[in-house]
């Protein structure tokens, strides 16, 4: 395994081939804002909020996908990536019905979490109110499309850690959905075993508990690596 | 292994539909029931029964061994693949740049306010439709795909005469 050199805001860090820039920033104490990666699955690159630029590259790119390389040299905090992040919490607000006072994830949701410590305090474009469903059919959870940022947390774990691939997403673009199986409500799915992790990783309220109200969401991420960890390490860490 | 089909076969059309089975059976066979054919397995569905139903996908995603979200992702994904029945006619209206010019958006409307929205099928099953970036057909445009044949420079009176033709209210 070759370490390689590089440096993130001005920091003189290292890696390991293979590692992303997200990675080994986090390692290093440079936290890059996201929403679609969460430790202990896959990356995917959906939400964009983690894109970097790098010197010698006209493009931005999504850091949790780029590897490092040696001598790179890397800023994630820029006034124009800043702006842009910005625009991105702005769209995936207006895509969808996002209104925070009646959300069962009030106070705890990583969507409303990373507009204020991002600054975006206002969306400038016209919210799409797609007329979205609620599927309650499950006995212990329910999913809100209208609160789904199709950041695909839930799909991943679901296929990588429980093993059971019962989530996937269907159509493309705006019209995106969450699915369960061949698109039945959630309750009759077959292969759902109601582990509750896709709940647990969701970063906004559209996976939740049944009988939560505004505000009442709360969320585990440790779960997962401790999951992960007494895998691949065969330890068991609370 | 029992395939299931979209709908209860009649006695006449039994044969018929079991020779669909056996094609499809066939082809996924040919790809040795690998997941990875999936998009060559829809593919031979749909051009076997013109559209796939939930039963057609539960049994691929069987045999391919996937599991079922990933098949109708896949197969709402791609535009080709179409999980409704077709109309009897379908229209296929160019949206390229020099279509668009030469005001493919008229025809779009025409077809859209007679029969169904873009990527659907008139509820009565007679037209479906449709658009297309671009057929290479630009100096025909604005064009449409008819049926499987490229019709040039239409205006919306003639979409309009053609729709009465095929009798759509």
């Amino acid at each position: 395994m070759s370490v390689k050199t590089l440096t993130i805001d001005g920091k003189m860090v290292t890696g390991i081939a293979g590692e992303t820039i997200f990675n080994v920033a986090w390692n290093s104490g440079v936290r890059i804002p996201r929403l679609c990666h969460v430790g202990g699955v896959s990356d995917v690159g959906a939400c964009r909020l983690c894109l970097v630029e790098i010197e010698g590259q006209k493009k931005l790119m999504a850091s949790c996908m780029t590897n490092v390389e040696e001598g790179m040299v890397v800023r994630t905090n820029t006034e124009r990536l800043q702006s842009h992040r910005r625009l991105i919490l702005e769209l995936l607000f207006a895509e969808r019905n996002h209104i925070c006072a009646v959300c069962v994830m009030n106070g705890q949701c990583e969507l409303q979490d990373m507009a204020e410590e991002l600054g975006m305090d206002h969306v400038r474009m016209r919210y799409l109110f797609p007329k979205l469903e609620v599927d309650t059919s499950h006995e212990r959870f329910g999913l809100d499309h209208n609160r789904c940022i199709l950041c695909t947390r839930c799909v991943r774990v679901c296929d990588e850690v429980e093993g059971a691939h019962t989530w996937d997403l269907k159509g493309r673009g705006v019209n995106s959905l969450i699915i369960a199986d061949l698109g039945e409500p959630w309750g009759q799915s077959d292969t759902c075993t109601s582990c509750g992790k896709c709940v647990q990783v969701c970063p906004t309220g559209a996976l939740f508990s049944k009988g939560r109200t505004v505000g009442e969401m709360r969320k585990d991420r440790r779960f997962l690596k401790y999951i992960v960890t007494a895998r691949e390490k065969h330890q068991w860490i609370r | 292994m029992a395939t299931t089909t979209p709908s209860k076969p009649s006695k006449a059309a039994d044969t018929a539909r079991d020779n669909r089975a056996k094609l499809l059976e066939r082809a996924m066979s040919r790809h040795s029931y690998s997941g990875d054919a999936l998009i060559e397995v829809l593919h031979t569905a749909q051009e076997l029964y013109g559209f796939l139903t939930p039963d057609l996908l539960k049994s691929i995603a069987r045999k391919l061994r996937l599991p079922p979200s990933r098949v109708l992702g896949v197969a709402t994904f791609y535009h080709f693949f179409s999980l409704e029945p077709k109309g009897e006619h379908s229209y296929i209206v160019c949206l390229g740049t020099a279509c668009y010019v030469k005001g493919a958006l008229g025809l779009l409307e025409t077809l859209e306010r007679r029969c169904a929205k873009a990527g659907r099928t008139s509820p009565d099953g007679k037209v479906s439709v449709n658009s297309a970036r671009c057929i290479g057909a630009c100096g025909l445009a604005p064009a449409v795909i008819r049926d499987g044949e490229i019709v040039g420079r239409l205006t919306p009176r003639q979409v309009t005469e053609d729709l009465d033709r095929i009798g759509v209210k």
